[in-house]
């Protein structure tokens, strides 16, 4: 393989090399440094005069006299069976002490986009055990469904008893996780690799870890890798994978960063006018397909910078996503685990994996009932603060009743207590008896006599 | 690697690749000329010439393609292919079938695969409509093609000189057989192609007077679009644009549909191909497929090709408006769209307007709405594209750009709130900032079709919700009670119109569309109550009386109820019965 050393220019993550014979767009470079060093790179913008090479890690050492090694082939990504209970870099190198993986394939870590059609349809419920998620917000399999937290909220214990609880209730298929941290802290590392530990997850893991001082521009390629094992898993393998992210904000500012040494004319906030291409080619390579026995499911995590979901991260990932689960700090003040808003959280596929045959058929109406008295109740706070309780007519005081009353029954609950549908639902109606018959207006008159507890006791027919 | 090219006058030299845009030199070319990139004969779209330099927006992912790699120019504009066949058709961007492409390169999306927008092999029994010796026009019908259970009609192109017909054929043929010849040797087969960046010519365009039904209460009922109209729907993700949009795919009274999956998600681009097959037109019995040409061009597959799904999908909307049908189209979302256009731009360096879009980001919109209308076309049909397209502004701001430059265009505006969204009212269209232009041009419709008291009813409430918000703003400061006994009741009977008639449930199999008939019977009856509800107030009686009374709470159910007739009647009857008593009682 030739090697140039015609770099004319370094500024941030980028080389520019100069006189080279036609380099693919795309291309895996390979840096080698004075030393011998070996860092790796990709072709960003090619032309018969410039190469502009993006390399994954600090630029540390690369110098005009570093030799640039062109691959003739984009990135790719070793995979095999082996490749579960293993730890890797953010960069896919073993940092476990284990051997190399033993490749069985070797997969272009870009990933083609899953043609529409040939698309299953998601249906699957998948449980979380978690009332918020699984009764106001359902997750099923090959959905996308970030949580939209901030800093210091217990996104990570969500995200991590949702790895543990989740299963499609009757099903014994096989199941995996993979895990791609993205700049955060050894510590986080550390409590999601215990909790891994503890519950006997991680042989059926794959986790990829970029922490707070690995190269940023790594992390670029992080959630890709993870990505591209979790297609191979579930297409190539049949099995079902539960992906998670973390953190997504972190993806986005290193994104910003090569942006910003390109010289790009910068979008809102300086992040790059690409950035909701860029996501997608993300959070796309979720989903099922029709004639495959596997599925990938993920849950991205983000960390709204400030609270504010109108910030260009989450409002481009909800764009995307099908749908979000917010995690709210007033909850969390209260002492409210897990501290889920349901009224900003959504489940684009909700419909499509509740009901009968799946869940029960009183689930959409139910949770219509529920959030639409506790969006009323929730209001009904501000009012009180102005003009106190007394003012208040008995419907409202009822329905600023039933909104403490759902909070402390139905949204908080264990970090290891898993509740299954029924135990939700049940709980839902028994909020809801709480409210005068007529106000359920939501919910057709045959579901309120069969679930009801009012009516059930009376003797009407049960389900 | 050295790259040997044969130079002619149709092929140039690669230069430079920076993701979808890539420069060419040498090549002789003109703008929108389509070209193949590479020696994967990629396709592209010339869309800048500087000096010898051609900039290029290429549709596939361009990894790996190297400088040196030659390029083609076919000397011909990005065309849709218009002909049968087209409905029931799924296609990416640039008019791909998805369905071929699957069995050519399998689940995923690869490249370098070129795949004919009709089936060219499929025969279709013709029948002719016009004889040996008749003078042809363009765009004149010359016979027809029993499709589905739409009759396609196979027109002369619009661009064709016409003619004396000199033989016309009768039977069964391919797309590019020849069923007809003119006197000069023209030679027409039923498949005609059209560039998709030219509106397609009409004789004259003519105002909208009958509304697009859709069978959504807050639209037909509020704030309708006229057949051959424009409407926007912004709104913040999860607000329910996608719904709404699929909404009026599956239920408005439109006979041709096109659905554009414009930048959106895989999931949901399933959900329509799996969903639509199955459901039935409620007019005509048959599947909904049966009248749906799909583009899904998803937020991961290649941007050049996004930017041009919306012209495909205007040009086959136009080809059906043009045989004198009525078109809808829906585009979800425009702001993928600009996305894209913006995304283009700034790999072109250009210098940019607002918020990084392109200068002519306005100019580009308006020229995609004004395709809309109602016309007659060039064979003297009447036919109409009307066009929804959906907004989805960052941060649910409005004051974006593109937001405020659709709202410039579009006659009719319904504003998506993620306040009711998260209360579970859907659809979540704000009932204080929607309008629609077209009220005065449709009035006479309403009050031939509907009744000659749907208008008044119409103003009378949205007078209420307009009194409901200001009293909102009383009760939010000194709470219900204090509000005087009449105005406790508007408080009231807004609530009836916001929860039985504006709120509908699009997975409820009745309530997903309710004609005209029940919209007026539905609004005629909160109508009543409140007549009712005043009078009994004047004459002494309790509001927690009035508004507790026990029929009121069944007229909720009326909407899941097909044959809701009896049900609505009985409600009537003992509100009526109800009301005596109470006044009886006062």
């Amino acid at each position: 393989m030739k090697e140039y050393r015609t770099v004319s220019k370094i500024a941030g993550p980028l080389v520019f090399v100069e006189k080279t014979e036609p380099v693919g767009y795309g291309e895996l470079v390979n840096i080698v440094l004075f030393d011998g060093t070996v860092k790796r790179g990709q072709v960003l913008d090619t032309s018969d005069e410039i190469v502009v090479v993006q390399v994954f890690e600090t630029t540390a050492g690369i110098g005009r006299d570093s030799g640039i090694r062109f691959t003739g082939e984009t990135i790719k990504m070793p995979v095999g069976r082996d490749m579960l209970g293993r730890i890797l870099s953010g960069g896919g190198k073993p940092i476990d002490g284990g051997p190399e993986i033993v490749p069985e394939k070797r997969l272009d870590i870009t990933g083609a986009a899953i043609n529409p059609y040939a698309r299953g349809s998601p249906s699957d419920f998948i449980q979380s055990g978690i009332s918020t998620i699984d009764g106001m917000n359902t997750l099923v399999r090959g959905q996308k469904l970030p949580i939209f937290s901030g800093a210091g909220l217990p996104h990570n214990n969500v995200a991590l008893q949702i790895a543990r609880q989740a299963k499609v209730p009757g099903s014994k298929e096989a199941f995996a996780v993979v895990f791609a941290a993205m700049g955060i802290t050894r510590e986080e590392a550390n409590a999601f690799m215990q909790d891994f530990e503890r519950t006997g997850a991680l042989e059926r893991a794959v986790v990829f870890l970029n922490l707070a001082d690995d190269p940023a521009v790594e992390r670029i390629i992080t959630p890709r890798l993870a990505l591209t094992t979790a297609e191979y898993l579930a297409f190539d393998l049949g099995m079902h994978v539960l992906v998670i992210l973390t953190d997504m904000t972190n993806y986005c500012e290193a994104l910003r960063q090569i942006g910003a040494a390109r010289e790009e004319v910068p979008g809102r906030r300086g992040y790059p006018g690409y950035m909701y291409t860029d996501l997608a080619c993300i959070y796309e390579r979720a989903g099922i397909i029709k004639g495959k026995k596997g599925s990938v499911t993920q849950i991205p995590i983000l960390t709204m910078p400030g609270d504010d979901i109108t910030h260009p991260i989450p409002d481009l990932t909800g764009y995307i996503t099908e749908g979000q689960i917010v995690v709210n700090r007033d909850l969390h003040r209260k002492g409210i685990y897990p501290p889920i808003n349901v009224l900003p959280s959504l489940s684009r596929l909700m419909n499509l994996g509740i009901g009968k045959g799946h869940t029960r058929e009183d689930h959409k109406k139910v949770s219509d009932q529920i959030y639409a008295a506790y969006a009323e109740g929730n209001d009904l706070r501000g009012l009180v603060a102005i003009v106190g309780k007394d003012a208040l007519s008995e419907r409202d005081r009822m329905f600023l009743e039933f909104a403490d009353l759902y909070e402390d029954r139905f949204v908080r609950q264990g970090y290891d207590e898993d509740r299954t549908i029924e135990d939700t639902l049940d709980l839902g109606w028994d909020l809801l008896s709480a409210l005068p018959v007529e106000q359920l207006v939501r919910i057709d008159r045959e579901l309120i006599a069969k679930y009801h507890p009012k009516f059930k006791k009376e003797g009407a027919p049960q389900g | 690697m050295e790259v040997k090219v044969e130079k002619t006058d149709k092929q140039g030299v690669l230069k430079r690749i920076a993701g979808p845009v890539v420069t060419a030199v040498n090549l002789d070319a003109h703008m929108y000329d389509v070209v193949k990139v590479g020696h994967e004969a990629l396709m592209g779209e010339v869309i800048k010439i500087q000096g010898d330099q051609v900039i290029i927006q290429v549709y596939e992912d361009t990894s790996g393609i190297r400088p040196g790699e030659p390029v083609e120019n076919t000397r011909l504009s990005l065309a849709v292919e218009l002909g049968p066949g087209l409905l029931t058709s799924i296609y990416d961007g640039i008019q791909r079938p998805l369905s071929v492409l699957v069995s050519k390169m399998g689940d995923f999306i690869e490249r370098g695969v070129s795949a004919p927008g009709l089936d060219m092999t499929k025969k279709w029994e013709f029948k002719p409509l016009v004889h040996e010796g008749d003078v042809l026009v363009p765009g004149q019908v010359i016979g027809e093609v029993q499709e589905t259970s739409i009759m396609h009609r196979i027109m002369v192109p619009p661009n064709a000189k016409g003619g004396k017909v000199k033989s016309i054929k009768s039977g069964s043929f391919n797309v590019t057989e020849t069923v007809c010849t003119l006197e000069d040797g023209t030679e027409l087969p039923m498949l005609q192609r059209w560039p998709v960046r030219v509106p397609r010519p009409v004789k004259e365009k003519v105002n909208p007077t009958i509304p697009l039904i859709t069978g959504q209460r807050i639209l037909d009922g509020l704030f309708p679009i006229a057949k051959g109209g424009t409407a926007a729907i912004p709104g913040p993700f999860g607000s329910g644009k996608t719904v709404t949009q699929q909404q009026l795919a599956k239920w408005s009274d439109a006979k041709i549909v096109v659905y554009i999956g414009c930048g959106e998600r895989g999931n949901e681009m399933t959900e329509v191909l799996t969903e639509f097959p199955e459901l039935e037109d409620p007019k005509t019995g048959k599947p909904l497929m049966e009248r749906t040409v799909l583009i899904a061009n998803t937020s991961n597959m290649p941007v050049a090709a996004r930017e041009a799904s919306v012209y495909t999908g205007i040009t086959i909307a136009e080809y059906f408006r043009d045989m004198g049908y009525d078109v809808s189209l829906m585009a979800d979302s425009t702001s993928r769209w600009a996305e894209a256009m913006r995304e283009i731009s700034s790999r072109l360096e250009e210098m940019p307007g607002e918020e990084g879009y392109p200068a002519y980001l306005a100019a580009r919109l308006s020229e995609f709405y004004e395709r809309a209308g109602l016309v007659k076309s060039l064979n003297g049909e009447s036919g109409s594209v009307s066009v929804i397209g959906a907004v989805s502004p960052p941060g649910g701001d409005f004051s974006e750009p593109v937001t405020q430059n659709t709202l410039r265009i579009v006659k009719v505006f319904w504003a998506l709130d993620a306040k009711l969204s998260q209360r579970r009212h859907f659809p979540a269209i704000n009932w204080l900032n929607s309008y629609s232009l077209y009220l005065d041009t449709l009035h006479d419709w309403y009050d031939k079709e509907v009744s000659p008291e749907w208008n008044k009813l119409r103003s009378w409430a949205m007078g209420v919700l307009q009194k409901e918000a200001e009293l909102q703003e009383i009760v939010q400061l000194v709470g219900s009670d204090a509000l005087p006994e009449a105005e406790q009741i508007t408080i009231e009977i807004a609530r009836m119109i916001r929860e039985i008639f504006l709120q509908q449930n699009a997975y409820d199999a009745v309530d997903t569309f309710c004609d005209m008939s029940k919209q007026y019977d539905m609004m005629k009856a909160i109508r009543t109550y409140a007549d009712l509800a005043y009078a009994a107030q004047s004459a002494g009686v309790q509001p927690l009386q009035i508004v507790s009374i026990t029929s009121k709470g069944e007229m909720p159910q009326i909407k899941f109820i097909k044959d809701y007739k009896p049900a609505l009647d009985k409600i009537l009857k003992d509100m009526d019965a109800e009301f005596n008593t109470l006044r009886a009682g006062a």
